[in-house]
Formats: structure tokens, C-alpha cells, sequence
């Protein structure tokens, strides 16, 4: 075995290596991926100014408040986007007002899809950079804000809408503001 | 009774995996014959005991105990019996028992295999097999008891089994991955035995190697069918996500596929060695971490299983002290001296010392890319995710880069070469892969550059070794009889090379050409899509086993001519209630065609239709099967049995003797 120090000492960088990603998977054990800082719930809807997605017509918080309404941060690379389309596109032929933000996306990409896969969007707000994402704290998509009348975020969700999501989760909170509620 | 039976085995089993880990790995550090010789037949003892508790399992499964809590929790008096059968294995608990059933088997297939290997050496590497099974039968044992009864109230009917694993891909998937997760475990066990031995040299990587490539062409199929499956059920034609868990057992593949050739620089020509050696303990740890990412939620995934921090702490801790506990015996016996042997720049070292670099920079990418969430959280940066936009942008040029060098590497010398014989014996192969790549592309009727640039690597690839069998037969004078002078060594590799080959074209073509449509249909709709007419002609309802369909009837035409018959269905399980799409895809070897069903729009019985036009998509998946078996048939080397007895003899003879 040879004495030769420093050569020796760099067959300790991979157990060093190691013992950092232990670390942080250590860490990462504590943390619930799923669980969100909820910092913007109660509070008014991020002020912004974006392009609508498609044109140049600029969108902000205005333009979208002033009904209940879903924003969807959807994407193109999301394949979770995809599987919660079909269920967002029943919603919309309810009558529930969904917005979208088209998070970190390319607009043609964006464009095509929906033009493929049906429009259940009122607006799109196409958030290239994801700004308004941070904003939002989005982590990825996809993720579902629901705002009240007075374009106060009162609930958001992390993953896909879906019947079950809806029905339990959303509905019976958009149905309270809907009514009136404390709004 | 039979899952209590079950239960027992398995702690039977526990402790035979306790005494293997322990009592060959004193005899071999007190040179005592009799504890070494104890090794193979605990070995063999273990395998029995988790076997009998693994068909106890199965056994409840198949009688639809639901008393036991996975079995209501997975199974369903109505799931075909195939499924049940599967079922073992589609949630966390069973899967870890499949887990551990495997490595029982790897370790008694060394224990029945390996004859010739000195006893030292193979009591080694049964003990540190062991301590890995002590590792995964307690973490099944004591955090996820498959034999967990609900007692009292036993449901009447189980909650079946997830609809989306209810397929006969997913019925082989599985097992296959974990062959080659728990198979580098073997890889390890015979790295750290070497290292425990002190002596690193060349027939440590000869043992070593044919189950290295057993290992890794199981992981290939592994992770093919998974990609295969995520294409054909998932119902949005696309085969690989970059998802949390595709990238855990896709990491393990390509330390495993840098591990794969240096192990033939260590073996061959004695160097690399430290580097091998680490390689080896990478890729099983990479294994293991994947177990810990899938399975205790510090990642969000698709294919999330039930999580439970416990179970995360429990594989951490694990995972701490094996790969830790290996580490620091690699940081203190590898050897730290470079060797005296010296290659050259232009020799088949540099070449597989590229093949490394490229390789484990991938691993580390997509290790980076997997964590970064998590690693960004733990630092209280926020939440991010990491898509597939990144993977690509990294992973593809690697593997770009990797295609050129890799026409050199079986033309190439060992230790000194020269760029003029490389010049001579590959202008024809390079000259007929640009013919290729600008005349092929053409077929289609836009040229599409990246299609010629991959014809132009993988043309490149496949003559290049075509100019090299050649070359080794004898030429035209050789033929036949210089064909048997080839080695299985060397015709696995030409397989997993041309294997190699077939996955650029197909991931490219199907990337660069395919055609989606997806569009509201009734019956009586036609649509075109690349030349074909497709015809929707009914829907009808159908009626399975445990679930009720909608069926789209499709007929398939090009210029009025019959070409398939296609039958999409939307299910609904009857236990779970849950919907699922049942594509269909009629295959060919240069297109498949896909159709999957929507949502039905309205009540004039219009459905949302997608229908896609996947050229040479199959090519990818044959290309990952030519690797596997590529593999397998080195394996068939006479060579390795040969050598090792020799081997075996002379280090009796002298250090092992000691």
C-alpha cells in the first residue's frame, strides 16, 4: 500500500461526496415535497403584467379578477398537464372560469396544444420566464390557484385536477365563494 | 396459517442472512476453513427460506386472503389469476420481498457458480452478499411486513390491484429491473472482497465481469419494458419522462455500462484498478438510492409508491453504512499508486477511458438533475422541478459525443496504437456512413438534419465494426472458418454495439418524424395521418373480467388497401372505479401506428381521438434488447471458466495460501 499521503487522501473525496448527499438526503426526509408554502393564501393575486399567449395584448391583474376563477399553471413539457386537460376541459363546459398561466413554455408549442387538445382557458397569461410563477411560489406544474371575486388567492393545489381533487378539494370552497360567502 | 408461515420463514431467513454476513467473514479474517466453507450453504439455506416465505405470499394472493392487509389492499376476488400472480409484487411491501428473494438468488447462484474461486475470496463475497440481505429482509421485517394480518374485520373483496398494473408488461418488468439492481449487488460484493483482500489485480475483475454483465443486460430489458410499457399504457405515446423513478433505475445503467468496460481495461491489461473498483461500489449504491428516492418520498413521482418516513430512515441509514462503510474501506485499501503500466494516447485505454468519462458524467447529470428539488429544499431555496427540457439538453450531446469515438474502440489496440492504421482501416466504414446519412434521410420527403446526423453516428458505428468482424475472420479467404475463431466476448459486444446503433436511429427518427393527431371523431370520420386512412367505424361496449370498456373500432387503410384493424378501449375497473385507457398500436418495423381514446365530447357519440404515427419507435426498444443479449453472450466466453480455474490454482498456490 503506498505511504504516499496525498494520494491517499483523494480516495477520501468520494466518502466526503457521500457524506454530503447523506446530508441532504437526511434533510430531505423532513420535507414533504408536497406540502407548500401557502404564504399567498388570503392575500391578493400577485401583481403582474404579461402577455396574453398568442398575442400582444398585455394581461394583469385586473383584466383577470372580478369572478371566481381557476388559474392553471400548465406547460407543454408536463405530461401531468396533459393527463389533467381532459378533466379542465369538462369543468370549463360547466361554466367554471379557468385561467391559464403557461408556465416557462414555448408560446407555438403552447398554441398548438391547445389547438390540439381543445382551449378550456379563458385567457392564457403566457409567463415565458416564469415570473409570475415566483411570484405565485409555483414549484411546477401542474398547479391550480383558486381566486375569489376580489382576486384573493383562497386555495391553491399542487398536482392534477381531477374528479376526485375537484369534487373534494375545490368545490366545495368555490361553491362558498360563488355564493357570496364572506368573499 | 400460510402467511404466518410466511412471516417465520422470512425470520428464518433473517437469521441465516445474520450468520452468512458474519461467520464466513471471521473465517476468512482467522483463515478458518471450516466458517469459509460454511458460506455456500447458507447461502443456499437462505435462498430456500425467503423462497418458502416469498410462495407463502403468493400463495394468499392466489387464495384471496383478505385478511392479509396487502393482499385486500392489491388484490380482488375478480383479478385474473396471471395478475394475482403479479400482484406479489405491485406494492411496496411484496415488491421488497421480491427484492430480497432476488438477492437471495444472485447470492446462491455465486455460491453454486463459482466452484473454482478460492474459497477465501468467495466466503468474502457471500458475507458482504449477506450483510446486504440482513440489510433488506429487516427493512421488510420490520417496516413493511408483507404478513401484516386486519384483524378483526376482514374485508369481503379486495381494492384490486392498480388498473395501471394490471398488464402483461408490468407483469416481467419488475422482476427484471430488480435482477439488475439487486445483480451489481454481486459487482459490489466482489469489489469489496477484493478490497478487504488487499489484492486488487486482474483476476478480481475476471470473476467479477460475467456477472456484471448478466446484471446489466437484465437492467437493459428492466428498463426497456418499462419504457415499452410507459408508451403502450400510459396512453400518450410518449417512452421516457425523465421521471423521478426512471431516472433511479437509470442511473444504476449507466455507472453500470462505464463499470462494464473498465472492468475490460482492469481485467485485461491491470489498470484503472481504483477506479473500477469505485465504479463498482457507485453503481450498487446508485441501486440503492434509488430504492430510497422510490420509496420514501423525498421526490414526488408518478409512480410513487405508499411512503412512510420510517422507511425512508431506515433505507438512509442503510444506505449510510453500506455505501459509507464502503467508501472508507476504499479510501483505505484501494490502491493509491497509480500503476507502472503506461498506455498511450492513441490506444484502446484512452478510448474506454473516454467511454468512462462520458458515462459517469451522464450518471453524475441526471444524479444532479434528480436531486436538485430536493437539494434546493433542504437549503430552503424554494421549490423547483426539473424537466425534461434539462435532461435532454445534457444527456443528448453526451451520447453524441459518445457515437464517433465509439467506431474506434473495437478496431483499436490495447496499449500503443497508431492514428494511421485507425486512418487505413476506417476511411471505408467513414466514408460509407456519410453516403448514408445524406442519401437515407431523403426517403422521407423532408430532410431532416438531425435524422442525418444520427444515421451518420449509428452508420458510422455499425460499419466501422463491420469493417473490424471482418477484419478478425480473415477476410474473404477466412470465411467460414474464421468466423469460429470469434470469440462470445466479442460477438456480445458487436450485439450491444449494433444494440447501441438501433437506439439512436430509433429515438431520433421517432423524435424528428412523428406525426399527432389528435382530434374529435365520430363514427363514420375518416382522418389521414401520414399516408394512412383511418376509419372510425363504432364504438361499442365490451365487457372484461373485472372491468367494463368502451371500444373504438378503427379500420386502418393507405390508398385503399387494408392495413390493420385497431381497437382502443376507455375501462372502467369495477372495484376501483377507476378509468383507464387502453391503447391501440398496430406495430411495424418502420412505423408504429397508435390510437388511444379521449373523452367522449357531447351525446352525438363524438370522442376525443388521438392518433399518432410513430416511425421506427421499435428500433429503440430491439436496440436495448441486442444490448441485453449482447451481454448475455459474453457470458458464453469459454475463457472466463478457463482462466479462473487457472486463477484459481495458482492464488491457492501462493497468496490465498497465506
Amino acid at each position: 500500500m503506498g505511504l504516499n499521503m496525498p494520494a491517499r487522501l483523494k480516495l477520501f473525496i468520494p466518502l466526503i461526496l457521500f457524506g454530503v448527499l447523506a446530508l441532504f438526503l437526511l434533510r430531505g426526509l423532513s420535507l414533504d415535497p408536497k406540502e407548500l408554502p401557502s404564504a399567498l393564501i388570503d392575500k391578493p393575486f400577485p401583481a403582474f403584467s404579461l402577455p396574453a399567449l398568442g398575442t400582444e395584448q398585455m394581461l394583469n391583474q385586473d383584466a383577470v379578477s372580478g369572478r371566481v376563477a381557476l388559474f392553471n399553471v400548465w406547460a407543454t413539457w408536463c405530461v401531468s398537464c396533459r393527463v389533467e386537460h381532459p378533466y379542465l376541459t369538462e369543468l370549463a363546459q360547466q361554466g367554471v372560469a379557468i385561467y391559464g398561466i403557461n408556465y416557462k413554455d414555448e408560446d407555438a408549442a403552447a398554441l398548438q396544444w391547445l389547438q390540439q387538445l381543445g382551449d378550456p382557458y379563458i385567457a392564457n397569461i403566457a409567463d415565458r420566464e416564469g415570473t409570475l410563477g415566483l411570484d405565485l411560489g409555483v414549484y411546477g406544474a401542474p398547479e391550480t390557484y383558486l381566486v375569489d371575486a376580489q382576486g384573493v388567492v383562497r386555495y391553491r393545489h399542487v398536482g392534477v385536477v381531477d374528479e376526485r381533487v375537484w369534487t373534494t378539494l375545490l368545490q366545495p370552497i368555490y361553491a362558498q365563494l360563488q355564493d357570496g360567502g364572506e368573499g | 396459517m400460510i402467511p404466518e408461515m410466511g412471516h417465520f420463514a422470512l425470520i428464518i431467513g433473517l437469521a441465516l442472512a445474520f450468520l452468512l454476513a458474519t461467520v464466513p467473514a471471521w473465517g476468512a479474517w482467522r483463515r478458518n476453513t471450516y466458517a469459509m466453507a460454511l458460506a455456500p450453504r447458507l447461502a443456499i439455506g437462505l435462498l430456500v427460506f425467503v423462497a418458502i416465505s416469498y410462495g407463502c405470499l403468493t400463495v394468499a394472493f392466489l387464495q384471496d386472503d383478505f385478511s392479509v392487509s396487502v393482499v385486500a389492499a392489491n388484490s380482488n376476488s375478480l383479478l385474473p389469476v396471471i395478475y394475482k400472480f403479479s400482484a406479489v409484487w405491485g406494492n411496496h411491501e411484496g415488491s421488497l420481498l421480491l427484492w430480497a428473494l432476488i438477492l437471495c438468488m444472485w447470492t446462491a447462484a455465486v455460491a453454486i457458480f463459482s466452484p473454482q474461486l478460492p474459497l477465501l475470496v468467495l466466503s468474502r463475497v457471500l458475507a458482504v452478499m449477506g450483510g446486504v440481505g440482513v440489510g433488506f429482509i429487516s427493512f421488510s421485517l420490520l417496516t413493511s411486513n408483507p404478513f401484516a394480518r386486519l384483524l378483526p374485520s376482514i374485508p369481503a373483496d379486495g381494492n384490486d390491484l392498480n388498473p395501471l398494473l394490471q398488464d402483461p408488461g408490468l407483469i416481467i418488468h419488475p422482476p427484471l429491473l430488480y435482477m439488475g439492481y439487486v445483480g451489481f449487488s454481486v459487482a459490489f460484493a466482489f469489489a469489496i472482497a477484493a478490497l478487504l483482500g488487499g489484492r486488487m489485480d486482474a483476476s478480481w475483475a475476471r470473476w467479477s465481469r460475467p456477472w456484471t454483465n448478466v446484471a446489466w443486460a437484465f437492467l437493459t430489458l428492466g428498463i426497456m419494458l418499462g419504457s415499452w410499457w410507459a408508451y403502450y399504457e400510459l396512453g400518450w405515446g410518449g417512452w421516457w419522462f425523465w421521471d423521478p423513478v426512471e431516472n433511479a433505475s437509470f442511473m444504476p445503467w449507466l455507472a453500470g455500462t462505464a463499470l462494464v468496460h473498465s472492468l475490460a481495461v482492469t481485467e485485461k491489461r491491470g489498470l484503472f484498478k481504483s477506479w473500477t473498483v469505485l465504479l463498482a461500489i457507485f453503481a450498487f449504491s446508485l441501486s440503492l438510492l434509488g430504492t430510497f428516492l422510490v420509496r420514501s418520498g423525498v421526490l414526488t413521482s408518478v409512480h410513487a409508491f405508499a411512503t412512510d418516513p420510517a422507511r425512508g430512515m431506515f433505507i438512509l441509514v442503510f444506505l449510510a453504512i453500506v455505501v459509507g462503510g464502503s467508501l472508507v474501506l476504499y479510501a483505505l485499501r484501494a490502491p493509491a499508486v497509480s500503476s507502472r503500466v503506461s498506455f498511450s494516447w492513441v490506444s484502446r485505454e484512452s478510448l474506454l477511458l473516454f467511454n468512462n468519462v462520458v458515462f459517469t458524467v451522464a450518471t453524475l447529470t441526471v444524479l444532479f438533475g434528480t436531486l436538485f428539488p430536493l437539494i434546493v429544499d433542504a437549503l430552503g431555496m424554494g421549490k423547483y422541478s426539473v424537466g425534461p427540457p434539462y435532461f435532454n439538453a445534457v444527456f443528448v450531446p453526451l451520447m453524441a459525443l459518445l457515437a464517433p469515438v465509439m467506431a474506434f474502440g473495437p478496431i483499436s489496440r490495447w496499449k500503443r496504437d497508431s492514428t494511421q492504421r485507425w486512418k487505413a482501416e476506417l476511411l471505408l466504414p467513414g466514408v460509407a456512413a456519410v453516403l448514408c446519412a445524406i442519401t437515407l434521410p431523403m426517403l422521407q420527403a423532408d430532410y431532416n438534419l438531425w435524422v442525418a446526423l444520427a444515421v451518420l453516428l449509428a452508420a458510422w458505428l455499425v460499419f466501422g465494426l463491420l469493417r473490424d468482424t471482418w477484419f478478425r475472420m480473415g477476410g474473404a479467404a477466412g470465411f467460414p472458418r474464421g468466423l469460429r475463431r470469434i470469440t462470445p466476448s466479442y460477438w456480445g459486444m458487436v450485439l450491444a454495439h449494433l444494440g447501441f446503433a438501433a437506439c439512436i436511429i430509433g429515438v431520433v427518427a421517432t423524435s424528428q418524424y412523428a406525426i399527432e393527431h389528435d382530434l374529435k371523431m365520430s363514427p363514420g370520420d375518416t382522418d389521414s395521418l401520414a399516408g394512412y386512412d383511418f376509419r372510425f367505424i363504432e364504438v361499442a361496449p365490451v365487457r372484461g373480467p373485472n372491468f367494463l370498456a368502451d371500444e373504438a373500432r378503427f379500420e386502418v387503410t393507405r390508398d385503399g388497401e387494408f392495413v390493420a384493424f385497431m381497437a382502443p378501449q376507455k375501462r372502467r375497473y369495477l372495484a376501483s372505479g377507476s378509468i383507464m385507457t387502453e391503447a391501440a398500436i398496430d406495430p411495424g418495423v418502420f412505423r408504429d401506428l397508435f390510437v388511444a381514446m379521449g373523452e367522449p365530447i357531447g351525446d352525438s357519440g363524438a370522442w376525443a381521438i388521438r392518433l399518432h404515427y410513430k416511425p421506427m419507435i421499435r428500433w429503440m426498444w430491439v436496440g436495448a434488447i441486442f444490448m441485453a443479449f449482447g451481454a448475455f453472450t459474453t457470458v458464453l466466453d469459454k475463457r472466463y471458466r478457463r482462466q479462473r480455474s487457472r486463477a484459481a490454482s495458482a492464488a491457492d498456490g501462493a497468496e490465498y495460501a497465506r
